[in-house]
């Protein structure tokens, strides 16, 4: 009992950070997963108090909060919360975080940074080698004994060579072009700056880049600009050689003409991570083998979520010892982000 | 040219069967019957075979044709080829090397990933509906894992360039070191094994490299190791392979070849860390047009007596 009793007033000494959903890694690890010495949860979705109360009774402790894609912070909840200082986010999109209202307050925002670019670059390549080699569909093809009954599967398409275009030159949009010029693609892209140091092509649109490119990656953030960025003409710039990938955000695409043109056969095939209204995906995809898909698990690695956690708890750690944040996201310059 | 006659092993390409017929008097092999009495019969008029990685020439089909000149094959690989009775009889011998490095390469890196990063199964996983009711569960990083290459000949060289992209490590196994490469030498295959996560096999079939992964290369390779085949079915004793994926002693397999094509082990089938392709290594439309063009190029160079554009022997 004296054991329990010492624990507990230590327990209290620890700065708070508050959780209002439990991050998707939870789900997979258990909720210690995140777990730190230095710091203790306050778990907003294990009370019975309803969360204006919650936020309420607890307002002077939470100095910070861990938040993910399924649990925003927005501007009401910063308003309750006085002694807010820092939103660490396990993701690395940041459109479910009120990032003016957090400048405007001086609250610091920390992401999960470029941990998981290479996984998503990753991605990139396996869908798009996927989709013009037929990887999955010879794959099924031959699970299905069909090899001996039917014989020889259609012909794929090379990579080696072809035009790539990338929306969105970020980190994974880096890590894309690194390894596609491997396989002797050439690379262009579009981003809302051009990027002087890139060796690469910039367009000033996206249609530009469309026509001028055979697979079209999609790699930027969703924000009010890009929302239905690829739109009916950007498909028909694109054109029937063309092949689409998206792992960034669904409704950077307009989902309706997407399948439109995939089940006209108007572009070459597709690679889809995320989608418009996750997880229902429109059914005239399942009847397609030139489209790919997976559950937006573009970044769901074991070594990913190893890294994560190293820096989740390394950011949080790091604040409460006044020391640097180990991925800050620079709050000035900020696009409209999409809610 | 158009009474030359040219002997198709199996069929491989239309648009070369289309070729060959307008140029030459071409026989479909496949279609003929009775073979042996098609070959005593066609005996004097025929002096060329093409061939490819299913058919070829064999000892006994050299044997039965003394106006043969040149074969010609429709794939890199020469397994099928009785090259030492070429040699004896001074029968050229062509393949298709260069234009199918970067397909085959290609195809090894995109195994690789499908089968770290369980594409197909995510795929099966969004078809099936199952991500209404959870997610899929956590995949391997490709990034940084190690990769082995046995036989660091073009294609060799070509995965590691891609591999390396993904800053993988790379290191090998050949028949002899290649002190000019900087990647790192294993003197055996079990060695190479032990000290990588992704094994390829990428060198050409012969006696020597028969079953070259063997239980004791996959014991190495281990429970979290992955084996990946783009070369010659052959290459792997089949069984074992099968058994130690079955039994989990092995990590996944991405493979495009089997012992006996189109034949494949049954029990790979519901294995989601396998992925089974039906020998599509160069099937792409861009790089069969090309090594069709090679093969109708080495058969002309041949009969206008200039030089063979990719000659073996």
């Amino acid at each position: 009992m004296a054991a329990e009793n010492q624990s507990q007033t230590s327990q209290s000494d620890l700065p708070c950070v508050l959780i209002l959903k439990p991050p998707p890694s939870f789900a997979l690890f258990g909720d210690h997963f995140l777990d730190s010495p230095k710091f203790q949860y306050l778990k907003a979705y294990e009370s019975p108090l309803p969360l204006s109360q919650f936020l309420h009774t607890h307002a002077q402790s939470v100095q910070a909060i861990l938040s993910s894609g399924g649990a925003p912070v927005t501007a009401d909840t910063i308003r309750l919360l006085p002694r807010l200082d820092l939103v660490v986010t396990t993701s690395q999109g940041l459109n479910h975080i009120d990032l003016s209202e957090c400048r405007c307050r001086g609250i610091a925002v920390a992401s999960a940074g470029t941990i998981f670019s290479a996984d998503c670059a990753d991605s990139v390549v396996g869908l798009l080698i996927d989709v013009l080699r037929k990887i999955s569909a010879a794959n099924r093809y031959v699970k299905q004994g069909l090899w001996s009954s039917q014989g020889v599967y259609p012909l794929g398409y090379k990579l080696g060579g072809k035009r790539v275009g990338i929306v969105g030159l970020g980190s994974i949009g880096t890590e894309v072009a690194k390894r596609l010029e491997a396989f002797g693609c050439s690379i262009s892209y579009n981003s809302r700056t051009k990027k002087p140091l890139a060796p690469y092509t910039f367009y000033p649109n996206v249609v530009q880049l469309a026509a001028n490119c055979d697979a079209l990656i999609i790699c930027c953030a969703l924000t009010d600009e890009t929302h239905h960025l690829i739109n009916k003409e950007v498909l028909s710039a694109l054109g029937k050689d063309g092949v689409i990938i998206n792992i960034a955000r669904g409704p950077i695409i307009d989902e309706k003409e997407l399948v439109r043109c995939l089940v006209k056969g108007e572009i070459r095939g597709a690679g889809l991570d995320v989608f418009e209204h996750e997880p229902d995906v429109p059914v005239e995809l399942f009847e397609l083998d030139n489209v790919v898909m997976s559950p937006h698990n573009a970044v769901f690695t074991w070594e990913s979520f190893e890294d994560l956690c190293k820096l989740v708890v390394g950011n949080f750690e790091a604040f409460f010892s006044n020391e640097p944040l180990l991925s800050p996201v620079a709050l000035d310059h900020l696009p409209q982000f999409s809610g | 040219m158009e009474s030359i006659g040219v002997l198709m092993a199996c069929p491989m390409n239309p648009y070369l069967e289309q070729e060959l017929d307008k140029r030459f008097t071409l026989h479909r092999f496949w279609k003929v019957p009775d073979k042996s009495t098609f070959l005593t019969s066609h005996s004097n008029s025929i002096r060329a075979v093409v061939g490819n990685a299913s058919a070829g020439a064999d000892s006994q089909m050299i044997e039965a044709l003394p106006k043969l000149e040149i074969v010609a094959s429709f794939s890199v690989g020469l397994d099928k080829i009785d090259l030492a009775k070429c040699k004896e009889k001074g029968i050229r011998v062509t393949n298709t090397p260069d234009v199918l490095t970067e397909d085959v390469a290609d195809l090894a890196i995109g195994l690789m990933l499908a089968v770290l990063r369980k594409l197909c199964e995510s795929d099966r996983y969004v078809r099936s509906g199952k991500w209404k009711i959870g997610n899929y569960s956590l995949t391997t990083k490709f990034t940084g894992k190690r990769v082995g290459i046995i036989g660091l000949g073009r294609i060799g060289m070509a995965i590691a360039k891609r591999a390396e992209a993904f800053s993988c490590p790379i290191s090998y196994h050949s028949r002899t070191e290649k002190p000019e490469i900087k990647y790192k030498y294993y003197p055996s295959v079990v060695e190479l094994a032990a000290n990588c996560d992704i094994l390829v096999v990428a060198c050409s079939l012969t006696e020597e490299t028969r079953h070259i992964i063997n239980r004791k290369v996959i014991d190495a390779l281990g429970a979290k190791g992955v084996l990946i085949n783009i070369g010659r079915g052959p290459h792997v004793d089949e069984p074992e392979l099968v058994s130690a994926l079955v039994e989990r002693r092995l990590g996944g397999a991405g493979l495009d070849v089997f012992e006996h094509e189109p034949e494949v082990p049954e029990e790979l089938f519901g294995l989601d860390n396998v992925v089974l392709l039906p020998h599509v290594g160069s099937g792409t439309v861009e790089t069969r047009k090309a090594m069709a063009d090679l093969v109708l190029g080495n058969l002309e160079a041949h009969f206008l007596k200039k030089p063979l554009l990719t000659p073996v022997v």
